[in-house]
């Protein structure tokens, strides 16, 4: 079997403009092997689910460093539930307090990495983590 | 500046010296094999006069508060008054905010920062869908002049200076603030303040553009037009390199990219038929204050003195004031950590010192607990009193410029002055700012330096303690602010009732007459200001200009 590459979708969900992590951690995945596909900012959690059907991505990754994780962050579970896409892999990082993790990993978000993570130790959580999808 | 036989007998000395360090290294070699700053500029052991050897006193420092201001920009710094300690804030509602800045004044803080939510800055009401959930998140929600009356309560507006990050819709918050200021009888020559009003770095790095480059151009030079006419004391814009360098840049970028920037405003103005020393001197700066303590001491210098020059030669501005570059500096938001976040404080401490000893105007320290949450109260007394530290306990303020003339600073910042160039003539060459920022030019430079950044953390060439050095296992959690999920809701309710009340007849009609004049090349301040007056809400007259100007559509890059 040949091994497929990984597909990752990074996305900026809400408002604001911080695209300095997500550009980075993009640059990382692509350079570990994986396809990367990025949104730009200022994407809906519709549009994201979108993307990431029709591009048959196996991780999202998410950045949001607004604050409105909590409105936005389950939604984009919640929609691909209901496309039947939850097998995804979905990650979140930016501007999170920790005691909101717990929240979101009830939501489906299998983590959360805040400021300070090394991208090594992402690329390591995506292929242990990860469902390879036919 | 050096008699040329002392130097040839230091040259001498020199390289015998250098023999002996040669051997030394032999046995003890040192820390790292090649020193850099961050920018990537090479670093000797010692610096002397031998490096100084064509350097003209007069020419490139002379003297404070006069051509080309390297050593600062006032003849007496701060023996006259400290920088303004201008402490950003701005959260939930207008009513919480107006509390915050009530306490930040009673604490000593000399200067007002307003932060609007992300729904403000992008021209949505609160009520707009894709507002859902970022009301009053990361400042403060304003939608019509009634919340701005609520958030200037008790606020004497002639009295204090109000700064305002607000670009996009940066003339209709202005325009609040006159009309807020009409009522209650202040003069607008009494206004002093500043207004963000960057669109250019919000292409290049902070995000919340919402018109095309050529409609954003015209609404900041009607700004220009009309501050020169009515505002005597307001700076019309806050040219920033601040969100270039915490999107990634390095120190020389910063500057090069901001005073590209400047330019192309510069450009701008003069083709709308302004005179430059009309405008010229109400232009502002705003630069980071990064780790590499030397470097952005020179990296301050540097850039008024490349402004300077670039005002007196290439606008051929006349008039000392048109040629100053003053500036705001903030300390750098990117470079605080989560672990171990009291460390913070101390990173905190030394970048504000290097602002201070580069001559900033007015600065903000950033909290220590940022990397989680916008800061508590504590976090944030902790800030501005490190300011005070500063500005009142350990003299760095009572003499002028205190590192000029030292030859690492001076060398320092002639390179830094130099490289700065070459990347202004190579923007100049792919057609000025706005053309190298649509080709994503500025972008990539970026992204490349953010991306070496990460990782030399991630093999140890850069340290941060608490992250990939001297790490600290089970962290106790500190105590963070909370923001009130109720803001949302009472901001949507006050909006309701607002849209019942106001005469709707008059909003309409001013809002029938912005859209012609918005098709016209009519100054389009004046109409803001009748707008906001019948309580026109930002997302209503920003609607009507997304219908004349279309909306920006960022292209993606990777």
């Amino acid at each position: 079997m040949i091994d497929k590459k990984i597909r990752v979708l990074a996305a900026k969900v809400g408002l604001d403009g911080h695209d300095r992590g997500i550009k980075v951690i993009a640059q990382a995945l692509k350079d570990a092997g994986m396809e990367v596909i990025y949104t730009g900012i200022r994407q809906t959690p519709e549009q994201i689910v979108e993307i990431a059907i029709q591009e048959d991505v196996d991780v999202i990754g998410i950045s949001i460093l607004s604050g409105a994780h909590l409105q936005l962050l389950p939604r984009v579970t919640e929609l691909l539930r209901k496309e039947e896409a939850d097998d995804i892999l979905v990650v979140a990082g930016g501007v999170i307090p920790q005691e909101d993790f717990a929240f979101l990993k009830e939501c489906g978000i299998k983590e959360v990495f805040t400021s300070g993570t090394l991208t090594g130790d992402l690329i390591k959580f995506i292929k242990e983590n990860i469902i390879k999808r036919e | 500046m050096f008699e040329k036989d002392k130097l040839e007998q230091l040259h001498k000395r020199k390289v015998a010296w250098g023999k002996t360090l040669e051997k030394t290294l032999g046995k003890n070699p040192e820390r790292k094999e090649q020193f850099f700053t961050d920018s990537k500029i090479l670093l000797d052991t010692i610096y002397t006069p031998l490096d100084l050897i064509n350097f003209d006193y007069e020419e490139k420092l002379g003297l404070p508060g006069e051509y080309p201001f390297t050593r600062g920009v006032q003849h007496n710094m701060y023996r006259g008054r400290l920088f303004t300690m201008r402490q950003y804030a701005g959260y939930g509602n207008a009513e919480e905010t107006n509390k915050r800045f009530h306490y930040l004044l009673e604490q000593g803080q000399t200067g007002l920062s307003v932060a609007f939510d992300l729904p403000t800055q992008l021209g949505y009401d609160s009520d707009h869908p894709l507002s859902r959930g970022e009301v009053g998140k990361v400042g403060v929600a304003i939608d019509s002049l009634q919340d701005m009356e609520i958030l200037f309560e008790g606020i004497p507006l002639d009295k204090v200076t109000t700064s305002m990050t607000i670009n996009s819709p940066a003339a209709i918050i202005l325009s609040m603030y006159l009309a807020l200021a009409e009522k209650r009888g202040i003069p607008f020559a009494k206004l002093s303040g500043t207004i963000q009003n960057d669109i250019l770095k919000e292409y290049v790095a902070r995000g919340t553009y919402i018109f095309p480059p050529e409609p954003s151009m015209r609404l900041i030079t009607d700004i220009f037009s009309f501050s020169g006419k009515h505002l005597p004391s307001w700076n019309t814009i806050s040219i920033s390199g601040y969100h270039i360098r915490e999107a990634g840049s390095t120190a020389v970028q910063e500057i090069a990219f901001t005073l590209a920037n400047g330019i192309a405003y510069v450009d701008a103005a003069i083709k709308a038929g302004l005179d430059v020393d009309q405008f010229a001197p109400r232009l502002s700066f705003f630069f980071n204050a990064h780790l590499n303590f030397f470097e952005e001491i020179a990296k301050f210098r540097a850039a008024r003195r490349v402004w300077a020059r670039i005002m007196k030669e290439r606008f051929g501005a006349a008039n000392p004031r048109s040629m100053m570059l003053r500036f705001h500096t903030q300390t750098a938001g990117c470079t605080l950590t989560a672990q171990q976040p009291l460390v913070n404080i101390i990173r905190v401490a030394f970048q504000a010192l290097s602002a201070c000893l580069g001559g900033t105007q007015s600065l903000h320290t950033n909290s220590y607990d940022e990397a989680f949450s916008l800061p508590s109260e504590h976090a944030v007394s902790i800030a501005l009193r490190t300011q005070q530290v500063l500005g009142y306990e350990i003299g760095v303020t009572d003499t002028v410029d205190p590192l000029g003339g030292a030859y690492f600073i001076e060398y320092l910042t002639d390179k830094i002055e130099e490289e700065v160039m070459n990347y202004i003539i190579r923007i100049d060459e792919l057609g000025g700012a706005v053309k190298a920022i649509e080709e994503g030019f500025m972008q990539q430079e970026i992204h490349q330096s953010a991306y070496e950044y990460q990782k030399e953390i991630e093999n140890g060439k850069r340290v941060v303690i608490g992250l990939n050095k001297f790490v600290t296992k089970d962290e106790e959690p500190i105590k963070l602010a909370k923001s009130s999920p109720a803001v949302e809701e009472y901001q949507k309710e006050k909006l309701k009732k607002l849209r019942q009340e106001r005469n709707n007849e008059k909003v309409t009609a001013v809002l029938n007459h912005l859209y012609n004049a918005a098709q016209s090349s009519e100054n389009l301040v004046p109409i803001f200001i009748e707008a906001v007056k019948a309580y026109a809400t930002v997302g209503e007259i920003c609607n009507v200009l997304r219908d004349v100007f279309g909306e920006y559509r960022q292209q993606v890059l990777l």
